[in-house]
C-alpha cells in the first residue's frame, strides 16, 4: 500500500499556477528527493500533502486517509517540518518537544521526549530556549518534532538548508536509519543529496512533474547533475 | 492491514491536544515580563480609576459599582493587549504551519487559545479582590452583588477577547492586531454612552437607535453590578465572545 498518494493536485495563487495536476505515490521504504528550482512548487506540493493548504482539485492521501476529509487521522501518521523549521522561540527545546508529544496524545510523552532528544543529539541544548539556538540546532529541533511520534509518513521541506557539512551528514544519517520503515519526502536543491539519501527522484518545475524515476536512472542521465537539473527544469 | 504508524495515538487524542494548547498558551503569558506588566497595569488602573475618578471612598457606600463602572474601558484596552498574540504571533513565527499540520482541528486550537487568554484575564481580575475585601472591612456590602459584579466583568472581558481574537486572526502583526482590536472594543464602549446617537438618528428609526445603544458594554455590565438578575446581558456577552471565537476560527481555516 502506498503511504503517500498525490492525485492530480492543483493549486493557484491568484493568476499563478503553483502546482498543476501533480500525481505520484510513495511506498514504505522509499525516500523521495523532491528537486526543483525555487518557486517551482515544491513547498506548495508539500503543503497540500500535509493539509496546510487545501487543493483546488485533486486529493492527497496520507496513510490511507484523505487529508481534506479526515485531516486529524491523516495528520496523526504524518511528521512534517516546514521550510525554515519554525518553532515557538520562547520555549526551551525540551518544553517544545513535550508540547508536541502532549498535543499528539502520545502514550509515554516523557520517554518519547527523552528518546527524541537522544536521537537528534539535542541533549546539550535541551534546556535552552529555541530562539537562542544556532541554525543547525534549530533545524534539528524542527526535525525532532516531526519524528517524535515515529510517524509512518515523513515530509521535510529543506531539512538541510543552511547547515554545515557535518550537520548535513548528521541529518542524513538519522534519516537513513529510519527510512526503511517509512515513506519519506525530502525537498532540497542540493543535488549531491540525491545520491546519498534518496531512493527515488521527483523533479518539479513550474508546478509540473518533469521527471519521476529511481535514483539509479536519474544518476545515469549524466555526469554533471547540475547540467541534468538545468535541462530538466528549463 | 496493520496500522501504518508504529506509534498510533489513542482515541482521546482530541482532548489531549486541546489540553496541551490550553496549558502552553496560558504558560506562554508568563514566559515574558509582559504578563507581569499587564497584571500591574490592570490593577493600578482598576483601583485608581475607582478611587480617584469614581470617588469610591468619598461616596461612602459599601458597594463596588463605582469600581466596576470603569471595567469596560479597562477590558477594551487590555483584552486586545492580551489577545493580540493569539494568532498574529503564530503567523509571524511561522508556527501556524506546524499547529495546523498537527492532529488537531482549528476549532480545538482556537478554543484552547481563547480559554487560556480568558483565564489570564480572570487572573488579572482576581488580583483586584483586595478591593472587595477592603469594602467588606469598612462596611457591610452585599456579597452576592459583588460576586455578580465580578461574574459580569469576567463575561465582559470574554466579549472583548472575542473581538480581539478576530483582530489577531487577520494579521501577522501583534501591533496591528492590538490597535484594531482596541478600536473595535472602544466603539462598543462608546455606543453604550450614546456617542453615535446623532449619527444614527439621521439614518435609522429611533427605536433602532435605542437598540444599538443596548450593545454598549457598560449597559450590559451595569445590571450585574447592581445585582439585578437579567439573562439578556449575559447572553449578549457570551454571544459576542463566541461569535468572535467562531469568526476567528473561520478566518484561520480559510487562510
Amino acid at each position: 500500500m502506498a503511504l503517500i498518494e498525490a492525485k492530480n493536485l492543483s493549486k493557484s495563487y491568484g493568476a499563478i499556477r503553483a502546482v498543476n495536476n501533480v500525481s505520484f505515490s510513495v511506498d514504505r521504504g522509499e525516500v523521495i528527493g523532491f528537486l526543483g528550482p525555487n518557486g517551482a512548487g515544491k513547498s506548495t506540493t508539500m503543503k497540500l500533502l500535509t493539509g496546510h493548504l487545501r487543493a483546488e482539485s485533486g486529493c492527497a492521501i496520507v496513510a490511507g486517509f484523505d487529508v481534506s476529509d479526515q485531516p486529524v487521522e491523516a495528520k496523526r501518521h504524518l511528521g512534517y517540518s516546514p521550510e525554515g523549521a519554525p518553532a515557538y522561540g520562547e520555549m526551551t527545546v525540551r518544553e517544545f518537544l513535550r508540547f508536541a508529544a502532549d498535543l499528539r496524545g502520545l502514550a509515554d510523552p516523557a520517554e518519547r521526549v527523552r528518546a527524541t532528544l537522544e536521537l537528534c543529539r539535542l541533549n546539550e541544548v535541551a534546556a535552552q530556549t529555541i530562539e537562542t539556538l544556532s541554525k543547525g540546532y534549530r533545524m534539528r529541533v524542527g526535525f525532532a518534532q516531526a519524528v517524535i511520534h515515529d510517524p509512518a509518513v515523513l515530509i521535510l521541506d529543506e531539512p538541510t538548508d543552511g547547515l554545515d557539512p557535518n550537520q548535513k551528514f548528521e541529518v542524513r544519517r538519522i534519516l537513513k536509519d529510519m527510512a526503511a520503515r517509512k515513506a519519506v519526502i525530502v525537498s532540497t536543491h542540493i543535488l549531491e543529496e540525491v545520491g546519498e539519501l534518496c531512493t527515488r527522484v521527483i523533479v518539479i518545475a513550474q508546478g509540473e512533474i518533469r521527471c519521476d524515476e529511481s535514483r539509479e536512472r536519474f544518476l545515469q542521465r549524466g555526469e554533471d547533475l547540475n547540467q541534468v537539473f538545468r535541462k530538466l527544469t528549463a | 492491514m496493520s496500522s501504518p504508524s508504529e506509534n498510533p495515538a489513542p482515541k482521546s487524542a482530541g482532548l489531549a491536544a486541546f489540553g496541551a494548547i490550553l496549558r502552553r498558551e496560558f504558560a506562554g503569558y508568563f514566559r515574558t515580563p509582559l504578563a507581569y506588566v499587564f497584571l500591574a497595569v490592570f490593577n493600578a488602573f482598576a483601583v485608581s480609576l475607582a478611587f480617584f475618578v469614581g470617588n469610591m471612598y468619598e461616596a461612602g457606600v459599601a458597594s463596588l459599582d463605582r469600581f466596576f463602572l470603569y471595567h469596560p474601558w479597562l477590558w477594551a484596552f487590555l483584552a486586545p493587549a492580551a489577545g493580540a498574540r493569539l494568532w498574529a504571533e503564530e503567523r509571524r513565527q511561522g508556527t501556524i504551519e506546524l499547529l495546523l499540520t498537527w492532529p488537531i482541528t482549528v476549532w480545538q486550537a482556537a478554543l484552547g487559545k481563547f480559554l487560556a487568554a480568558w483565564l489570564f484575564l480572570a487572573c488579572a481580575l482576581l488580583m483586584t479582590l483586595p478591593v472587595a475585601f477592603t469594602v467588606g472591612w469598612l462596611g457591610d456590602p452585599d456579597w452576592g452583588v459583588i460576586l455578580a459584579g465580578y461574574a459580569g466583568s469576567l463575561l465582559c472581558a470574554g466579549a472583548c477577547l472575542g473581538v480581539a481574537a478576530v483582530a489577531s486572526a487577520l494579521t501577522r502583526s501583534q501591533v496591528i492586531a492590538f490597535v484594531t482590536g482596541f478600536l473595535a472594543c472602544f466603539i462598543l464602549v462608546l455606543v453604550g454612552y450614546g456617542v453615535f446617537d446623532e449619527l444614527f438618528a439621521g439614518m435609522l428609526p429611533s427605536a433602532m437607535v435605542d437598540e444599538i445603544r443596548r450593545l454598549g458594554l457598560w449597559r450590559n455590565l451595569e445590571p450585574f453590578t447592581l445585582g439585578l438578575f437579567d439573562l439578556r446581558p449575559a447572553v449578549y456577552f457570551v454571544t459576542v465572545a463566541f461569535s468572535g471565537l467562531g469568526l476567528s476560527t473561520i478566518i484561520i481555516e480559510r487562510r
